[in-house]
């Protein structure tokens, strides 16, 4: 058993920081929007959904990929694909806003009537990509059956660590997520729309006395996300090179309790959270088969809870300072 | 398909109100329009196929096939078998397709006195109920998950192997066979399980790559298994993969991809006639299926079409009611299409052989029988 754990745990740890990234990024969603209006997005997993979609219609319908680009082309294309799915992902959340949300804010609905909007968004936007906008947009009458992406970044063996291989797409899928959580902290830190978010988390009457305009706040906050979503969407099509019309679920629930596990409504809580989840996985799963993943990733989650009631960082958006 | 259908009702003059006249009504029941139905809609098109070409000689009695979609739901089947037992007074039935609906209508189809033939359900236990009316086409998930790690060991001789499986009833069902047939021929076996519904299974890649084995098999079905293939690949594991029924289908390819599914072996206790046939009388039914349903013969196809001959044979020997159909089944012992047909006590076949496919280039090659079988990589 020990000697499983020293030959598996550096693969182990290299996947787990791959998948842990992808959570960390659809974490910000969840953990944004809930530090701004108090209120889990359920639909946030259709919004990287969307992202993925968007991401994969980039890659077969507008530029027909049939072979993996390398160097500049590959830096080039991926920073284009990411722009289309950010588009897509970030104008979903702010239209999802718009149409789910913003009309209960303003007759000064419960945070529960929020919820269930946020759950029929969820329901209504799995379908409409089922039923309509996947067979139609790639020609496939099935929209139910997984759609394969053709292979974008080509697996090349960059170096091993302690045995461990790590692939350009690994290198990619972490490095890609860290820079975009490093520019979404400096912008909500240092920009004064950031300053703002930040006021309206903390006190969101206040903040509009003081000149603050919360339509604009909780749009901005929605785009953010969504298009943070975006990115993860592409970096998802990058490593598992396939979407469907569920995709989100599983890894929308995932995301959930990495921002839940950092401490939610903290941005550097999620991306503590996303790595902490895809490692205690990958871990786990070492001794006790990976059938385990789940069971040993909620353990954890309950036991930290326990002891820090707000998640790991536990501070949230208002006080995060510069 | 509906089209043929209502011709065919109309050519025997209204005979809705069930069998009698010059018309047998028999049944088709399974998921034809649910999620798996690509896997039922073959074999009901082979049965569609057997009985029209019957109806075509102008026979004394002529036969109806009727369809009952349960869309692959034990509670539909449940509420159907009644049914066509009361009101469309079936004597005899295909079906049900799957393992889980036989379970709820076989009980049901036994009382009624009606013999079923089931052209797909591969669970073991289906024939330990007992039941006196009930017959299936094909091996079971036993013989056919230690059918295949049998003949992964005959064709690599491995000193390590390796079982994964998905969460469900059929992948655990025969993951567990393959593993026990792995592990009875003294062969170093370790086992991990995968979450269908997850798509990053790099903690089973890492095992996988550290156990270091000569085979792989994966209990499962195509879509699971095609994302694990691919990762398998990519994570640098060569050795053989080879899956079950579950995954016996071209989405396996696709989404694997060509490169990481080359050499991907898949055992079956069906036969599929894929690529060019010698055998005549499989010629003539490639042709015919062709001409009648636009497309190749898919999984089941044959099975579907030997079950309806079984029972036409014993309408053309004058055995009219579900007893006398089910004593004649009893002495049935023909060549057909996917198989010698002949029953044991139990229902089970007497003889049960497991096919073996391989991915070439891409495409899913029919290889032989499993204990002839000479897999490529």
């Amino acid at each position: 058993m020990l000697n499983d754990f020293i030959n598996q745990f550096w693969p182990s740890t290299v996947g787990g920081l791959t998948v842990g990234a992808i959570y960390a990024l659809i974490a910000l969603g969840y953990t944004m929007v809930y530090g701004v209006l108090r209120l889990i997005n359920f639909a946030h997993s259709e919004i990287f959904m969307i992202g993925t979609v968007a991401a994969l219609f980039t890659v077969t319908e507008i530029f027909t990929v049939t072979s993996p680009y390398t160097g500049f082309a590959m830096i080039g294309m991926l920073l284009l694909i990411m722009a289309v799915a950010m588009a897509a992902s970030g104008g979903a959340a702010v239209l999802l806003e718009v149409v789910a949300y913003r009309p209960l804010r303003k007759k000064g609905a419960s945070r529960l009537a929020a919820l269930i909007s946020a759950i029929g968004a969820s329901f209504f936007l799995q379908e409409l990509f089922a039923l309509q906008v996947i067979p139609n947009l790639f020609d496939r009458p099935e929209g139910r059956n997984q759609v394969g992406v053709p292979r974008i970044v080509e697996r090349d063996k960059l170096f091993e660590i302690f045995g461990a291989t790590v692939r350009l797409d690994h290198v990619i899928v972490i490095i890609a997520a860290v820079v975009m959580m490093v520019l979404l902290d400096q912008f909500v830190n240092r920009t004064k729309v950031g300053r703002g978010i930040r006021a309206t988390a903390q006190d969101p009457e206040t903040a509009v006395l003081m000149g603050v305009n919360i339509d604009t706040i909780v749009r901005t906050t929605f785009l953010l996300g969504g298009a943070m979503a975006g990115v993860a969407a592409v970096l998802y099509v990058v490593e598992f090179e396939l979407t469907v019309y569920n995709v989100g679920f599983v890894l929308g629930v995932k995301a959930f309790t990495a921002a839940v596990l950092g401490g939610i409504g903290n941005l550097r809580g999620a991306l503590l959270g996303g790595f902490a989840l895809g490692l205690i996985e990958n871990w786990g799963a070492i001794f006790f088969g990976s059938e385990w993943k789940d069971v040993i990733a909620f353990t954890v989650l309950v036991v930290i809870l326990m002891f820090r009631p707000t998640g790991i960082l536990g501070e949230s958006l208002q006080q995060a300072r510069a | 398909m509906s089209a043929v259908l209502a011709l065919g009702a109309g050519a025997c003059g209204g005979d809705d109100g069930g069998s009698g006249g010059d018309t047998l009504n028999i049944g088709f029941m399974g998921d034809l329009t649910g999620p798996d139905s690509a896997i039922v809609i073959p074999p009901f098109n082979g049965a569609q196929l057997a009985i029209d070409q019957y109806n075509a000689t102008n026979p004394k009695k002529k036969v109806k096939l009727i369809r009952y979609d349960t869309q692959g739901k034990e509670n539909q089947a449940a509420a159907l078998a009644p049914k066509a037992i009361k009101d469309d007074k079936i004597v005899a039935m295909i079906g049900p397709a799957f393992s889980g609906e036989s379970k709820a209508a076989n009980g049901i189809l036994d009382k009624g006195k009606v013999p079923s033939i089931t052209p797909s359900a591969t669970n073991p236990d289906l024939s330990k109920a007992g039941h006196k009316f009930w017959h299936r086409l094909v091996a079971t998930d036993q013989a056919q998950g230690t059918g295949i790690a049998e003949a992964l060991i005959k064709a690599k001789s491995p000193k390590k192997a390796y079982v994964i499986n998905g969460k469900k009833a059929y992948s655990i069902g025969i993951g567990d066979f393959a593993f026990q047939a792995f592990k009875a021929k003294g062969i170093d076996t370790q086992r991990d399980q995968i979450d269908e519904t997850a798509s990053d299974f790099s903690s089973t890649v890492t095992k996988v790559v550290a156990a270091k084995p000569d085979v792989i098999f994966y209990g499962g079905y195509y879509s699971e298994g095609g994302k694990l293939l691919k990762q398998l690949r990519d994570g640098g594991v060569t050795a053989l993969f080879a899956s079950g029924d579950g995954s016996l289908d071209a989405k396996l390819v696709e989404a694997a991809g060509a490169k990481q599914a080359e050499n991907a072996l898949l055992g079956c206790p069906c036969f599929i006639p894929f690529g060019e046939q010698t055998d005549p009388t499989l010629v003539k039914f490639v042709s015919d299926y062709k001409a009648k349903v636009n497309a190749n013969p898919a999984i089941y196809s044959t099975e579907g079409y030997d079950a309806a001959t079984a029972f036409i044979a014993a309408i053309k020997g004058g055995n009219e009611t579900g007893e006398k159909i089910n004593d004649f089944l009893k002495t049935y012992d023909t060549k057909g299409v996917s198989k010698q047909v002949k029953w044991g006590p139990e229902g089970e076949l007497a003889e049960t052989t497991i096919h073996l496919y391989q991915v070439q280039d891409g495409a899913i090659k029919w290889l032989g029988k499993s204990d002839e079988a000479k897999p490529k990589g």
